[in-house]
């Protein structure tokens, strides 16, 4: 049973819903009654440029599922690749994205989610980094507020490398962004954050779960959030520690900011250590912005919905701040400004 | 220049200032002395617009402008400024961002063309020198980390940046070394103008040593008890503040 499955298949039976543990803040078999016809192949004549365009070697779209399907580099390479995944319309379809890092090589993924209508899209992609290899992957996930999407990312880590992670939306009708990590040790390096931004009724989930099988493996994970109006907001973070997985370091954050009474956030951090000898913590705080600084910011003349929107660009800022890529990072920010100051 | 007339105004539905009357005319430094519990800070809160502060009865009014009808930032860009006597710390908002973001509003407000980015860097260097600020401090976050001292004159900073015309010094000296009094002082007496009035509050008259002012006045029990020149401020000094609080 799955996403994929029920889209393959055209039976909403298969759709994980709230009866599914990992599922149920996120329920796509209550929301969905019949899966959709296949989405339409997309004319990309006429396409307007993605958010990351200028700043890549090489742009590959994939349109309601179809197009260009695999990100390889080659030993001690290293490149800047901007994935545009489309979805256009109202039909369902699925996407496949495989991406192998060979020894070495150094990989900027710079992957957009640009959306149009009431579709229902899955995308899965599978990250192969061999020893040594390094990927940052930066995911602005821009969906209508109609669709519903899945993206599920499964990374395969060798030691030494190191993968750093920093996903971005501002929800969708239903959206989940899920990452699963196989983390070998061997002092490789998992960094996994996600700033939400989310307005009326949208809903955005971040699942994460990470498994540390071997000794000295480090994972740091940020996740901060902003949620208003009836949006939801779902963060599932999940780390374990395999036995004798000794001298793991894992750290989790998520901080979430709620700006209306009829907005939520659901979150449940998780720690699984079978392991004796490891660094583990996480911490986890919901509340609304700080009534003592936003009353310092109007007495300086600020209007109070110019006071809130620095105070929260502030609070996401941290997160931001933390994206190596220097371009991506300037474009994320400015995209996080404009949503922040509505 | 400030009227304020018998004001009433209380917090959580205790009421704090029971019938204040006070006039500040243009030009003049008026001190407010008082024991701990009188109302001093309500008082600034109340005239700067900080929710939870429900004015019952009275009025307040700048240059006969009814003050209270207007929101906080309104206040501030008819230039009204409240040094804290505790300043926040905004982590991840640079102080010069801060600043500039809050003067462009307050110019906004006021129809004013906004300060363009090499304008204000020049303004904020020389007033930086002026009291004595470091200038990469102000590229970090506003008061995050800074001491008690730091985070005072990072406000006498922002004052001399925003240049308002009514300014409410509250408990300014409190955490400052003499040495860091003197450079506040310096930055506050340098605001005095004949269009400018300020109101300093504080507990202590060590700070009226440094800015000499025209009235002092006896806040007890949420009104104005006494009033009288700088010598009022000498005797509370001597006698302390037993005699008002009994009065009142």
């Amino acid at each position: 049973m799955s996403v994929l499955s029920a889209i393959r298949t055209r039976d909403a039976a298969e759709l994980p819903g709230k009866r599914d543990e990992a599922w149920r803040w996120t329920d796509l078999r209550g929301l969905i009654r019949q899966v959709p016809e296949p989405s339409a192949a997309l004319d990309l004549g006429s396409l307007p440029a993605g958010p990351f365009d200028a700043l890549a070697d090489e742009v590959l779209v994939v349109a309601n599922g179809q197009g260009a399907a695999h990100i390889g580099v080659e030993p001690g390479e290293t490149k800047v690749v901007a994935l545009r995944i489309l979805s256009r319309g109202t039909g369902a379809h699925v996407a496949r994205v495989s991406v192998d890092v060979e020894v070495s090589g150094r990989l900027t993924i710079l992957e957009s989610y640009e959306g149009e209508g009431g579709y229902l899209g899955q995308t899965g992609l599978l990250f192969s980094l061999a020893k040594d290899a390094a990927v940052e992957r930066i995911v602005l996930a821009a969906d209508d507020a109609e669709g519903v999407t899945v993206s599920q990312a499964e990374v395969d880590l060798a030691p030494g490398a190191s993968f750093a992670q920093t996903l971005l939306t501002n929800g969708a009708r239903r959206q989940r962004l899920e990452t699963t990590v196989r983390h070998p040790g061997g002092h490789a390096d998992l960094r996994l954050d996600g700033v939400y931004l989310l307005a009326d009724k949208r809903h955005a989930d971040m699942t994460t779960v990470v498994t540390h099988a071997d000794v000295d493996g480090t994972t740091r994970q940020l996740t901060k959030g902003v949620v208003r109006d009836q949006a939801r907001a779902v963060f599932q973070g999940k780390i374990v520690v395999a036995e004798g997985a000794d001298r793991t370091d894992a750290r989790m954050g998520h901080h979430a900011l709620i700006l209306s009474d009829r907005a939520e956030v659901d979150a449940k951090p998780e720690l699984e250590i079978y392991a004796d000898d490891v660094s583990c913590a996480h911490g986890n705080t919901v509340g609304a912005l700080d009534e003592d600084a936003l009353f310092y910011a109007r007495q300086r003349g600020m209007p109070e919905a110019e006071a809130r929107a620095l105070l929260t660009e502030a609070f996401i800022g941290e997160v931001i701040d933390r994206i190596e890529h220097e371009g991506a990072r300037d474009v994320v920010r400015a995209w996080a400004a404009e949503r922040l100051r509505v | 220049m400030l009227s304020v007339s018998n004001l009433h105004a209380t917090v959580d539905d205790k009421e704090i200032l029971k019938g204040l009357t006070l006039d500040v005319p243009a030009g003049e430094v008026h001190a407010i002395m008082g024991p701990n519990g009188a109302g001093k800070s309500t008082l600034s809160y109340v005239l700067t617009g900080r929710q939870g502060y429900e004015v019952t009865q009275g009025g307040a009014t700048l240059d006969g402008e009814d003050l209270l009808a207007l929101e906080a930032n309104e206040r501030a860009a008819k230039g009204v400024f409240l040094s804290f006597q505790y300043p926040l710390e905004i982590p991840g908002v640079p102080a010069l961002t801060f600043i500039r973001t809050a003067l462009n509003a307050q110019k906004k407000a006021r129809g004013e063309p906004e300060v363009t980015a090499p304008e204000f860097l020049k303004l904020a260097r020389a007033k930086a020198a002026e009291l004595k600020i470091d200038f990469d401090m102000l590229k970090r976050a506003l008061n995050v980390g800074f001491s008690g001292g730091e985070k005072k004159r990072m406000e006498i900073f922002q004052m001399a940046m925003l240049s308002p015309r009514f300014l409410i010094l509250d408990e300014t000296d409190s955490g400052l070394d003499i040495d860091a009094l003197r450079i506040v002082a310096d930055g506050v007496n340098a605001l005095r103008s004949p269009d400018r009035a300020m109101l300093v509050i504080t507990h202590y008259q060590r700070l009226l040593d440094y800015i000499k002012p025209d009235r002092v006045h006896v806040l007890a029990s949420g009104r104005i008890v006494a009033s009288g020149g700088p010598e009022l401020a000498l005797e509370l000094e001597r006698e302390g503040y037993d005699k008002y609080a009994r009065a009142a």
